[in-house]
């Protein structure tokens, strides 16, 4: 599987307890499993299914997607800045796919 | 003259009134199969939303979503969803779902947080295969469940040109 472009922009410091936003957007087709491709025949579901983001080690924000979601998923959530680690953002889909990006964060 | 004249009349009117009654024949059958098909997909979606709300009600209010109205490309449609929540322990949003009316499968995202996600506040990106309805639904930690529904018009749908 051919490494996927993954951006995520999580502030790189905040104040203990403040609600920061986190935004998450990977390269990936998305293949719905709906169309047809030029002889008539559906092109096989390719979709990424699951994204979690866990905050030092506890997963604190999961979203499960289905074909509707576009290609390259963008998801935007918040979550509360409560110690100084890492944030760590993984992507499973279809046909083994998995992505994991990592960034640290200071709080103050 | 007044011959052709007739003739033409004749081939018009002839012309008119095969058309019709093409049209007549036609337009029932192609109208209901569409109807029907579109109720057979929104009760999709209503089998989809009761899979997660089961018999609990399930009023309007407490979470929003938007979508631009109007909507030219249906490939990735902005959509932003809030729910309005303390976000605490003891009262917080557990997860929000997404419905379409007019997509070939009626689920769209499903987002699960929690407490430490201090706000319910939302935003990704999808598809619209028709001009649609999308419902939002909000699953709160006290086992009540909260909608909001928009009427989105797309002009070019996703989901069905070749690659």
């Amino acid at each position: 599987m051919a490494a996927a472009r993954a951006l995520i922009n999580v502030p790189p410091k905040a104040r203990r307890g403040e609600v920061i936003g986190i935004k998450s957007l990977i390269s990936h087709e998305m293949e719905t499993g709906f169309r047809p491709n030029a002889t008539g025949q559906l092109i096989p579901r390719n979709i990424i299914k699951e994204f979690v983001c866990t905050y030092n080690g506890v997963e604190v924000f999961r979203a499960e997607f289905f074909p509707a979601v576009s290609a390259n998923p963008f998801v935007s959530f918040t979550t509360r800045a409560t110690e100084s680690g890492t944030i760590t953002m993984t992507w499973t889909g279809d046909n083994g796919f998995h992505a994991s990006e990592s960034v640290a964060i200071t709080v103050e | 003259m007044t011959e052709l004249l007739t003739t033409a009349v004749t081939r018009r009117r002839f012309l008119i009134g095969a058309g019709g009654a093409v049209m007549v024949m036609a337009a029932p059958s192609a109208r209901a199969q569409f109807v029907a098909e579109g109720e057979a997909r929104s009760a999709a979606m209503r089998a989809a939303i009761k899979a997660i709300v089961g018999e609990n009600s399930l009023p309007q209010g407490r979470i929003k979503i938007e979508l631009p109205p109007l909507v030219e490309n249906g490939n990735a449609v902005p959509l932003s969803i809030a729910v309005e929540s303390p976000m605490t322990d003891a009262d917080h949003v557990k997860a929000i779902h997404v419905f379409t009316e007019k997509n070939p499968q009626p689920n769209v995202a499903v987002f699960q947080l929690g407490p430490r996600a201090g706000t319910a506040d939302i935003q990704t990106r999808m598809r619209l295969a028709d001009t649609q309805l999308v419902v939002a639904v909000a699953e709160m930690s006290d086992g009540s469940f909260w909608r909001d529904e928009v009427e989105v018009v797309v002009t070019l749908a996703a989901c069905l040109e070749e690659s």
